[in-house]
């Protein structure tokens, strides 16, 4: 094949295409979800979005203990959410090889923390790879289910924005795909009861041992010799960043296997310089192995332990001195991301906002609800958490909170791990209110399919759960659906379910306005004579609304119609074109 | 050849990934080693974006650092102007003059800032200004003005016309192709 420019998302997912990948389960998250968008294009893959990573990756587990190759994805909280079964698939080990992508997010383009994955290979003892660029992606795909099938682990590629999100020259190659290795029963190599897990534990301490052994001479792990004045251990971006200021007048030990660490080879590269430095985003993980080697080694004195690195912040930390180039000398307004215009979201925060409710926000574009000018959230943390909290909160507090207090989580994050929070409500009988934000998909992560919509990863028609009745089969009593575009009606609900003493549940549905599926009404205009200047509108935080002059006015390329604005204006100075 | 770096900066929705789509497509097409790093996610909800583009014999780093950009293409104006400090010293900016409204000035809290194509040449800066969403209402949508730019931005390239219309008919889906071929025409011509 010729030379193409490839995302390494994208990568990823033609080697594992190559490597002979039968099944793959994910949930979407920044920086992880191309990959398995770019498998579902592959016909010869099975592919599907799971409700969860943890989900997602048993499944990935039960396909690779049927004897095909199989994969997952998730980004670095995800993992978080799949740890459980990571941990014990790490004593059963695999069959044919299982792949588990994580993608980590160091900057927090898109993310809620920024946890260095790294931490779950040494915990769970599994391998992990971590790619450079996207043609690095193709390989280690590769190497990944190589090394699952020899030495009967689970193999963790470790992406990051930079090489998921970046396009760089790949060549591509045929697939090939290994003999299906047939299922036959073990007890005591796949059901882990105490017993047989007291068995494996020390296997599994053998096999890292064999791991670390063969990261020695694998071709994943290599040095790069220039000069020896200074020297570097460094992988993934670090890597690019290290050779993009230093070049050749350097040594890099680049490391394409992070977990487990090859003792020797990390020795003998020390020898050999007369300076040794660590370049790794996030934690410290490298440098302290090396530090127990008892190295003397150079990281984070002069690195931060926060964001993302770039080949200016090595140059300074190794006293290289940069034109930087000028700014402008003022202070220039912030554009931050916010709720598109006709997000069917923004009705139901305008009014969490005007009835001064405490609002426990979840994951996904209504997070953006906790931004000017409605800041309608109190607080966020992670998927699911919402609902939980609000339960929690109630319960500490009572009258003094109850009624006044809500959940808010969406369609996906409400069938990723909602359902146990709502079960707990039920169960547990907390007098909380929860709106479901139901925008029909599953959005900040670029519009992929979830259980509750009707259609699969590959658009065709699939199972589709009716969230009403799942709520009533819950035992909630209280379940209503409103259309957010129609504040009224929205209001009233929100007004009755906060007043009764019941735990309740209020679906706001309308699909999400980027949808190519919803068609829009014609813009809405302001007609100048008749607005009085009131900014009731301005509340919104709608991004087509503005005021010039000191009149409201409505940008008709942006304005998608919704007409919430229109209900607020109580001149009747928004109309029709 | 040292490595040229160049950014497509703007605001989430504007179409910044059909244009680096369409530079990265030409770039391998001459032979260069290239590198396309793009923003996905959250950062698109209406925010400022930014896609970096590195083109040369060798790249390593997928993106551009402060005082290292070559040309800065941008969609709107004071995005061109949060970026400045990028460019190299001497560097070129192109930039569409439309205006979109941060949420700080859309509330009331800050304005917008005057005289920025002013502001920024005052700092040694080459700009190539034009309103290029007229012209992509000229070449039949707004929505064009991602390819508009890069008719403007193919100025600064030693590529032939004709290259640059076949890599639009490779990157851009058939019933476009028109509509975009007629923008890229009016933005390259548009000096």
């Amino acid at each position: 094949m010729t030379k193409q420019l490839m995302l390494g998302n994208a990568a990823l997912a033609r080697g594992l295409y190559e490597a002979g990948c039968s099944v793959a389960s994910s949930y979407p998250g920044t920086p992880s979800t191309e990959v398995t968008e770019e498998l579902a294009k592959y016909d010869e893959i099975y592919s599907e979005w799971a409700p969860n990573e943890k989900v997602a990756m048993e499944t990935a587990f039960g396909a690779c203990i049927g004897g095909k190759r199989s994969f997952c994805a998730m980004k670095h909280v995800g993992l978080n959410v799949a740890a459980d079964p990571l941990f014990t698939m790490s004593y059963t080990g695999v069959n044919a090889g299982m792949v588990i992508c994580v993608a980590d997010d160091a900057g927090m383009h898109s993310s809620q923390n920024e946890q260095d994955s790294r931490h779950y290979a040494i915990a769970a003892k599994v391998p992990m790879l971590k790619p450079s660029d996207s043609s690095e992606a193709i390989e280690f795909a590769k190497a990944a289910y190589e090394i699952s099938e020899q030495f009967d682990t689970p193999v963790i590629i470790k992406m990051c924005t930079r090489v998921a999100h970046s396009q760089s020259v790949v060549q591509t190659s045929e697939r090939v795909v290994p003999p299906v290795k047939p299922y036959v029963k073990d007890i005591p190599k796949n059901v882990m009861m105490p017993g047989n897990a007291k068995r494996k534990h020390p296997l599994v301490e053998e096999r890292t041992r064999k791991l670390a052994e063969f990261a020695e001479t694998s071709p994943l792990n290599r040095i790069e010799w220039g000069g020896t004045e200074l020297g570097f251990i460094t992988s993934s971006t670090s890597y690019q960043y290290v050779k993009e200021v230093f070049g050749d007048s350097v040594s890099v030990l680049k490391l394409g296997m992070v977990y487990p660490l090859p003792e020797k080879l990390i020795k003998e590269f020390a020898q050999k310089v007369t300076k040794l430095a660590v370049i790794e985003e996030l934690d410290p993980i490298i440098e302290e192995y090396c530090k127990c080697l008892g190295l003397e080694v150079s990281g984070k004195d002069v690195l931060p332990l926060d964001g993302e690195y770039s080949q200016n912040m090595i140059a300074k930390a190794f006293g290289k001195t940069l034109d930087e180039g000028k700014k402008l000398d003022e202070a220039l307004p912030a554009r931050p991301p916010m709720m598109c215009a006709g997000c069917p979201h923004r009705g139901v925060f305008y009014l969490l906002s005007k009835h001064k409710c405490t609002v426990f926000g979840d994951i996904g574009c209504y997070t953006l609800g906790a931004v000017a000018p409605l800041y309608a959230l109190d607080v966020s943390t992670c998927m699911g958490a919402s609902i939980p909290a609000v339960h929690g909160f109630n319960k500490a507090l009572g009258n003094e909170s109850e009624g006044k207090s809500v959940a808010v989580i969406g369609d996906s994050t409400f069938m990723h791990s909602g359902m146990t929070g709502l079960a707990n409500v039920a169960y547990n009988q907390s007098n909380s209110t929860v709106f479901i934000l139901d925008n029909s998909i599953t959005g900040m992560t670029g519009h992929q399919q979830n259980p509750t919509t009707g259609y699969n990863i590959k658009g065709d028609p699939a199972g589709k759960i009716d969230l009403k009745a799942l709520c009533r089969a819950m035992g909630f009593e209280r379940v209503r659906v409103v259309d957010p575009y129609d504040l009224a009606q929205t209001e009233q609900a929100l007004k009755e379910e906060l007043s009764v003493q019941a735990p309740s549940v209020i679906i706001s549905r309308r699909p999400c306005a980027l949808l190519k599926t919803v068609k829009h009404n014609p813009p809405l205009k302001v007609c100048e004579g008749d607005c009085k200047s009131c900014k009731a509108c301005m509340k919104l935080g709608c991004p087509a609304i503005s005021m010039k002059n000191g009149k409201a006015v409505i940008d008709p390329t942006l304005c998608l119609g919704c007409g919430v604005c229109k209900q607020l204006c109580k001149f009747n100075a928004i109309v029709e074109e | 050849m040292e490595t040229k770096n160049i950014m497509i900066v703007g605001v989430g929705g504007q179409g910044s990934l059909l244009a680096s789509k369409l530079l990265g497509h030409m770039l391998l097409k001459y032979g260069y080693d290239v590198k396309v790093s793009e923003v996905h996610g959250m950062s698109q909800r209406g925010g400022s974006v930014v896609t970096y583009v590195r083109y040369g014999d060798k790249v390593y780093s997928p993106i551009i650092d402060k005082g290292e950009a070559d040309c800065i293409v941008a969609f709107e104006l004071l995005e061109a102007a949060r970026w400045t400090e990028y460019l190299k010293t001497g560097g070129q900016i192109v930039v569409n003059t439309q205006q979109t409204d941060p949420m700080p000035v859309i509330i009331g809290a800050m304005q917008y800032p005057e005289n920025l194509v002013e502001k920024m040449q005052n700092l040694g800066v080459k700009i190539d200004a034009c309103d290029c969403l007229s012209l992509a209402n000229q070449a039949g949508s707004t929505k064009a003005v991602n390819i508009v730019l890069m008719g403007k931005l193919s100025n600064y390239f030693p590529f032939p016309e004709e290259d640059w219309i076949q890599a639009i008919q490779e990157c851009v889906p058939k019933k476009f192709i028109e509509l975009n071929k007629k923008a890229f025409a009016l933005g390259r011509n548009s000096r």
